[in-house]
């Protein structure tokens, strides 16, 4: 039995919109207009007319030196976490490690990618800040000073290196189901064909993984670029990465032009945008193979 | 020898992972010179502006799961139920809070609804305690949505409910007592997400202001030593047990589906 509301077919189809409609006014309201409020912000002066100056403003030597020394930390952090992550996910599904150890890992991976922000910043200053764990007993046993060896946290590898914290594990989460994909029958094919160990990687394996993990890496780049509170709870403010900029920009008009805020903001969009969109075209290539 | 490869990847991997967790534990202990102590755990917890400020975000972080599971768990019903042609846009729209970072999305929110804006919410305590929960369920609403139609495909949507119509029920009823217990295990995943989201959040909290755990971590990192670090456990504890609360649920939830 229906309930009482037979409405006409055409009624029923407007009305079917209707029950999404609080998602669409919730997103519209607290997601898409905000974006859109800065990114137009970006392309206006304060009297409300179009312009690209604000976007030109951007391509001041301390703004790109911001926009590079990112782009640098957020690449070093996800080749590096590809690559690191890739070893670990390969030795669990292919290594021939005993079974029990997956599980635990891949739990692990999960709560190790969302431990991010301020904590995870006192953690790596515990461990190789000036009086951490690794410092202390690197210095003490072995005399190697890191400081003297023109290390510190609050640097370019100092950053990369904590980031890399949540990167590696990530990795893992994405590339496991991939490295799963891979047919047993494709390596025996290949081995009855005369191909040696090196020949399949080269020649069936990588090619067939190489989209998602190219797809990854743009994943963890973006990942990595709009990181702002392990940045901010580990450097304060010495180091002047684009959302550290944004954030001082924010708080007290640093740049002394709103609209260069927009831009700067602005310029963070593109550049996730583009990551991200490299990720979602990459994925659905590779989705082809692993099924 | 690809074995020992793989060994040592995940000796590196582990040494990675544990040196960190260890560092901060063991700082953590050291306040008193010469013993380990649990002091800097004494101290943090004696502070009034942690209790504060855990509390606070405690109460938001609950507030954002209420809010999120009556927004999330009608929006992926009806879009399996009734619109399946939108579910592309639907999925696309709750993946953009990855894309967009926080501190872009909060500085719309400043810009948008300031004083004199058409909905002025930062003008009060309580309008900007409420935008403050809508952007948190804006952040976790990748995982919140994930999760509930993960959920969802592993149930017959259209029987349900057209069962449940034919015994008389209305929408409210069939989703709140045919559909949520049928992906209550969903659910409850999305929950501890979003609340260990929630716990750790800084940008937002304190870009619009707010007493948060997030931003009280922060201010206390760069005035303190010890206590940071023990702050740090306590929150790395506050993660491990939500995401050990999601692994508890589904495994219980597989348990009992077997036994029937």
């Amino acid at each position: 039995m229906q309930p009482p509301t037979p409405a006409p077919s055409r009624r029923r189809l407007s009305l079917d919109w209707l029950g999404i409609a609080p998602f669409v006014a919730f997103v519209a309201l607290f997601l898409i207009l905000p974006t859109m409020n800065i990114v137009l912000g970006a392309f206006r002066t304060p009297a409300g007319d179009y312009t690209l100056a604000n976007v030109r403003g951007l391509f001041t030597p301390s703004i790109m030196a911001s926009y590079w020394i990112s782009i640098k930390i957020s690449l070093a952090s996800a080749i590096l976490g590809c690559l690191i992550g890739f070893s670990v996910a390969a030795a669990i599904v292919l290594g021939g490690l005993p079974k029990w150890i997956r599980s635990p890992m891949l739990t692990f991976s999960g709560v190790a990618s969302n431990f991010a922000g301020v904590p995870l910043a006192f953690a790596f200053l515990a461990t190789l800040g000036p009086v951490g764990l690794v410092t202390v007993f690197l210095r003490t046993q072995f005399g190697l000073d890191l400081r003297m060896m023109g290390f510190s946290i609050l640097s370019f590898w100092g950053l990369t290196i904590t980031y890399l914290f949540f990167q590696i594990p990530l990795m893992i989460l994405i590339i496991t189901p991939a490295l799963d994909g891979l047919k047993r029958e494709w390596r025996e094919a290949a081995a009855i064909l005369g191909a040696t160990g090196f020949q399949y990687w080269r020649m069936v394996a990588f090619p067939i993984l190489f989209p998602s993990i190219l797809g990854t890496l743009a994943l963890l780049f973006a990942n990595s670029f709009g990181a702002v509170a392990t940045a901010i709870a580990l450097t304060g403010s010495s180091l002047s990465i684009v959302p550290i900029l944004l954030f001082a920009q924010i708080r007290g008009d640093v740049l002394g032009d709103p609209h260069l805020g927009y831009a700067l903001a602005f310029g963070m969009i593109v550049i996730t945008g583009v990551a991200n969109g490299l990720y979602i075209w990459l994925r659905a290539r590779s989705e082809r193979w692993l099924k | 020898m690809t074995r020992i490869g793989a060994w040592i990847a995940l000796a590196f991997g582990l040494g990675y992972f544990a040196l960190p967790l260890i560092g901060m534990t063991e700082f953590s202990l050291k306040m008193r010179r010469g013993v380990y102590s649990f002091d800097a755990y004494a101290k943090v917890l004696a502070d009034p502006r942690f209790q504060e400020t855990f509390g606070y975000s405690v109460f938001m972080a609950l507030m954002t799961i209420a809010f999120g599971v009556l927004l999330v768990v009608p929006t992926a019903y009806w879009v399996r139920l009734k619109l399946p042609r939108a579910r592309p846009f639907v999925e696309f729209v709750t993946l953009l809070p990855l894309v967009i970072p926080a501190i872009v999305i909060v500085f719309g929110y400043i810009r948008m609804f300031n004083t004199s804006s058409f909905l002025p919410l930062t003008g009060t305590a309580t309008g900007t305690n409420l935008l403050l929960m809508f952007g948190y369920a804006t952040l976790s609403l990748p995982y919140m949505y994930r999760a509930v139609d993960t959920g969802l495909r592993t149930i017959d949507v259209a029987t349900l409910t057209e069962a449940a119509q034919s015994l008389g029920a209305g929408w409210t009823v069939i989703i709140a007592r045919v559909i949520l217990p049928n992906v209550l295990v969903a659910v409850l995943s999305g929950a501890f997400v979003t609340f260990a989201i929630v716990m750790g959040e800084f940008t937002m909290a304190a870009l619009l202001n707010r007493p948060a755990f997030g931003p009280y971590m922060q201010l206390l990192g760069a005035n303190r030593a010890y206590e940071p670090a023990a702050l740090a456990v306590i929150a790395f504890a506050i993660t491990w047990a939500c995401m050990g609360l999601i692994q508890l649920v589904t495994r219980f939830s597989k348990h009992t589906k077997a036994a029937r």
